[in-house]
């Protein structure tokens, strides 16, 4: 079972992966980045961590993905850009060259020390049928107990975010010369 | 007493502060009279020092006052510290002594002259530069004091600094003496890195005790040599001294008769130790080298129609005698000769100076005649100077010359026959020049308009204030060979009280041919000094003989013109190509490095091309390699 | 039936590592500005994955945390970056990333 789940959603990520890196037109790839983030957060329920999928599928696919395609549609970029033609020399093979090899670097590192970690924490709470907010539970007592200082950082960091993209993305009074 | 030895160069450093802050509050004539208080009152202060050291045996007159530790870096431990001791307290004595009379002297000569606070401020500087030079317990401070009064000699020749020639004297005079000091500041690196101290004792104590090697020794008594040649104008550094005339004549009497350039003289005897522990034909040199200027300069004088170029001939000359007695290991014979020579100089200066300002600041001899009768008491005084010098006896200068000839008569003939000879010419110009001034007829008459006097052409005697010190350096010039008679063992008072300094490499002529005959040689001296007398007056006063005023010796041998033509032409030369080296090649490597690496960056600049997907590139490439290299270290 | 592998954690871990791989290869060869940064998205879930996958083989909470910190983290970065993009491309909207290189020199 587990297997097939395994199976489909990676079938799901590199598919969409695929499809974000070789589509030409920018809703095309938009719409397969929603397939990859729809496959992670299978993925993510494959091993318990429920709320995580859940923030994944809300926030990543239906915010950020949906960001994209409005920036899409307002700038009108949807044009296709010409795939067939590279203007710098070399950038495919040494891009290739560079992508496989980190991937190849870091399976190598994987494979080398699957054996040397073992459980090491308190575990992971199952959600079940009796305490279905298990895994909402644990992960809110972590986040706000030992990571309180970060949460409320990355709070002042949203702000922060948008008052400053608000500022920048004006339009000037003349707009030949905005940034 | 001893204790405030330190006072004797405070009083005129602090007349020197005293003038730079008030001197123009004050003004003439109380700018003068601080000044001369100011050096009276230190050489008061000697005396007591002196007396102080009377009071205690021959081996303790040694008595060392440390003001504060000026330079403790790493092993090097200078002090600044004097020392009181015979030499220094001799030479402290005249000094102060001769300087106060100076001093008070400057008051009359300078009265009207606009500069007349900044004169007494520059000469009690030098009073106390002089005296750090003498006082000083180490070469290093020693070093201070010989800085300064070349410093001062600089300001005091170039005083009248309008006059080009006396802007150019002066800068003369510096340049030569850094000549000497370069020679100085070798010997004292050669002292430091040979004994590890720069003090007297620890040098002088290195020397005594054999562990000073004959070559180090060789190696600093030369380089001291060289410093005291540039300093007390040897050849071939004399050359400042006879333009160092520009200045005004209580400058040439005080600084370029009496002290300055006897602190080369100093310097050699201070360190008298090393000069015994060097190879003797270092000696023989240094008496050669004297014995040679003394006649050179003596040949030149007797040409010569400036009242004061004849006494600046005659102070290289007999800086020379001085010269060749220390190079004959006769210590004693330059100091005495020393203070003699002090007195009687200083004598003739003042009173050439006394009658350059009575005849409205004429100095061509020429010019000159008949002073006798109308400048009394300058007359009488320089007569005396003149007799001193020449080597009359009693006179001072007799006795002290006469010890010379001695030594150097046990030392080496051929240096006493030169010797012999310069003391001829010695009596034969100094006869000249009296008779010239003071004698004959007048020749005054014909010249007064041009110095455009107030009214008055006739000559005049000088103020009080002029002829006192005259009338004292007078008195000591007769009396003061009563230091060091040769009768018997007990009149040889300078030798006894110099013993402590220098008993260890003072020569002595006991049981030579010439200590035997001691009688024979004095008499030939007086011979010789009567003779140059008569001859000079038969030339001059009768017009019995054709005067002998050869041009070449008037230039000087034309030695200035050959060292301006060795400096100027190939000199320059070499400068130049040194200029020229340090431009291309040193500024050349230094701007080549700046040249390539401008160079090798625009090389580099051609990596920045503005795409971001390249740069993204890089980075991913530093990310694989650096992931690799962690992968195959194990540390993945 | 066959004996069926289970899907261990090293499994996830590689899939994640590919997914970066690709990820990196679209930043260097797609030149619409909007498409990169979905690429760098990509990136950004591969460590995500890898992230989970790993906290649930060491049996730490502490693996889940981090991923929420990165999906806040990654939120407030596409807002930026959008903004950015948005700023930089309204003149003209045939931009490419190529167009931008006024960096050079």
């Amino acid at each position: 079972m587990e297997l097939f789940v395994f199976v489909a959603a990676a079938a799901m990520v590199l598919t969409g992966a695929l499809g974000v890196v070789t589509r030409s037109n920018p809703v095309h790839a938009a719409m397969s980045l929603v397939l990859t983030l729809f496959g992670i957060a299978v993925m993510f329920v494959a091993h318990n961590a429920h709320f995580l999928a859940a923030v994944q599928v809300i926030v990543y696919a239906g915010a950020i993905v949906v960001l994209f395609l409005f920036v899409i549609m307002l700038l009108g970029v949807d044009k296709a850009e010409d795939l067939s033609v590279e203007p710098i020399t070399n950038q495919r093979p040494l891009a290739a060259i560079i992508g496989v090899g980190i991937s190849a670097i870091v399976i190598a590192a994987i494979v080398s020390s699957r054996a040397g970690l073992g459980p090491s924490g308190e575990g992971i709470n199952q959600t079940t049928i009796d305490s279905p907010d298990a895994n909402i539970r644990q992960l809110a007592r972590v986040i706000f107990s030992d990571n309180v200082f970060a949460f409320e950082i990355t709070s002042v960091l949203l702000l922060v975010a948008v008052v400053g993209t608000v500022v920048m993305a004006r339009k000037t009074k003349s707009v030949g010369t905005g940034k | 007493m001893l204790n405030l030895v330190w006072l004797i160069p405070a009083l005129p450093l602090a007349g020197f502060l005293l003038i730079f802050l008030f001197g123009r509050v004050l003004g003439e004539p109380r700018a003068g009279i601080l000044a001369t208080v100011m050096t009276a009152s230190s050489f008061f202060v000697v005396v007591g020092v002196y007396l102080d050291l009377l009071s205690r045996t021959a081996e303790e007159r040694h008595h060392v006052v440390t003001l504060f530790s000026w330079l403790p870096v790493g092993s090097l431990h200078v002090d600044m510290a004097l020392l009181a001791d015979p030499l220094s307290i001799t030479m402290a004595l005249f000094i102060t002594g001769i300087g106060s009379l100076i001093h008070l002297y400057a008051i009359g000569y300078m009265h009207g002259d606009p500069k007349f606070s900044k004169f007494f401020l520059y000469l009690n500087l030098f009073v106390f530069s002089m005296l750090m030079l003498v006082l000083g317990e180490n070469l290093l401070v020693t070093f201070l004091g010989w800085e300064g009064v070349g410093a001062c000699s600089y300001f005091l020749i170039s005083f009248w600094h309008t006059r080009d020639s006396a802007a150019t004297a002066g800068k003369k005079a510096f340049v030569t003496n850094r000549v000497g000091d370069w020679g100085m500041m070798v010997a004292m690196f050669l002292a430091f890195s040979s004994v590890g101290t720069l003090s007297y004792a620890g040098i002088n104590a290195a020397a005594e005790g054999g562990k000073l090697a004959a070559v180090t020794a060789t190696g600093i008594a030369m380089m001291l040599f060289v410093g005291a040649c540039g300093k007390s104008a040897q050849l071939p550094l004399y050359i400042w001294l006879p333009d160092a005339m520009e200045g005004p004549t209580p400058v040439s009497a005080l600084i370029h008769a009496a002290t300055m350039v006897t602190s080369g003289v100093f310097l050699l005897t201070r360190m008298s130790p090393v000069l015994h522990a060097s190879y003797p034909w270092l000696g023989d040199v240094i008496a050669t080298v004297g014995a040679l200027t003394a006649l050179f300069a003596a040949t030149i004088a007797v040409a010569q129609t400036d009242i004061k170029k004849v006494l600046a001939y005659s102070t290289v000359s007999q800086l020379g005698f001085m010269f060749l007695a220390i190079g004959s290991g006769a210590y004693v014979a330059a100091i005495f000769h020393m203070v003699t020579h002090a007195f009687f100089k200083a004598l003739l200066f003042l009173g050439s100076g006394s009658v350059i300002h009575g005849m409205h600041h004429e100095q061509d001899m020429r010019k000159m005649g008949a002073l006798r009768k109308l400048m009394p008491i300058t007359g009488f005084t320089f007569i005396i100077g003149w007799l001193a010098i020449a080597g009359i006896p009693p006179f001072a200068g007799f006795w002290s010359k006469d010890e010379i000839l001695l030594a150097a008569f046990a030392n080496n003939r051929l240096l006493w026959l030169i010797g012999v000879i310069t003391a001829l010419l010695t009596a034969y110009y100094m006869t000249r020049q009296v008779i010239m001034v003071f004698f004959g007829e007048a020749r005054w008459h014909d010249h007064a308009e041009e110095n455009g006097a107030h009214g008055d052409h006739t000559p005049h005697e000088s103020p009080w204030t002029m002829v006192t010190p005259l009338v004292v350096l007078a008195g000591l010039s007769i009396a003061g060979g009563a230091l060091q008679l040769p009768f018997s063992h007990s009149t040889k008072f300078l030798e006894h009280w110099l013993e402590p300094v220098i008993h260890h490499s003072e020569v002595s002529i006991a049981g030579s041919w010439a200590e035997s005959n001691k009688w024979l040689l004095l008499v030939v001296a007086v011979l010789i000094a009567v003779s140059g007398v008569v001859a000079s007056v038969a030339v001059y006063a009768k017009g019995k003989f054709k005067i002998i005023e050869p041009k070449i010796l008037a230039d000087a041998w034309r030695y200035d013109s050959a060292v301006s033509a060795i400096v100027g032409g190939p000199g320059h030369a070499a400068f130049g190509g040194i200029a020229a080296f340090d431009a291309k090649v040193v500024d050349g490597a230094v701007n080549g490095i700046g040249t390539e690496v401008r160079a090798a960056s625009g090389l580099l600049r051609k990596m920045q091309n503005g795409l971001v997907r390249s740069y993204a590139f890089v980075i991913g490439l530093g990310a694989v390699l650096l992931l690799a290299w962690f992968l195959l270290r194990g540390i993945l | 039936m066959f004996s069926l592998a289970q899907p261990t954690s090293t499994w996830y871990l590689i899939l994640s590592a590919v997914l970066f791989g690709i990820g990196t290869i679209g930043v260097m060869v797609r030149r619409n500005p909007l498409i990169m940064f979905m690429c760098i998205e990509l990136m950004l879930n591969a460590v995500n994955l890898s992230f989970v996958a790993l906290s649930s083989q060491i049996a730490n909470i502490d693996g889940q945390v981090a991923v929420f910190f990165v999906l806040v983290v990654a939120a407030a970065e596409v807002v930026v970056g959008l903004g950015i993009i948005v700023s930089i491309m309204r003149r003209r909207t045939t931009l490419t990333v190529d167009d931008m290189s006024g960096l050079k020199g």
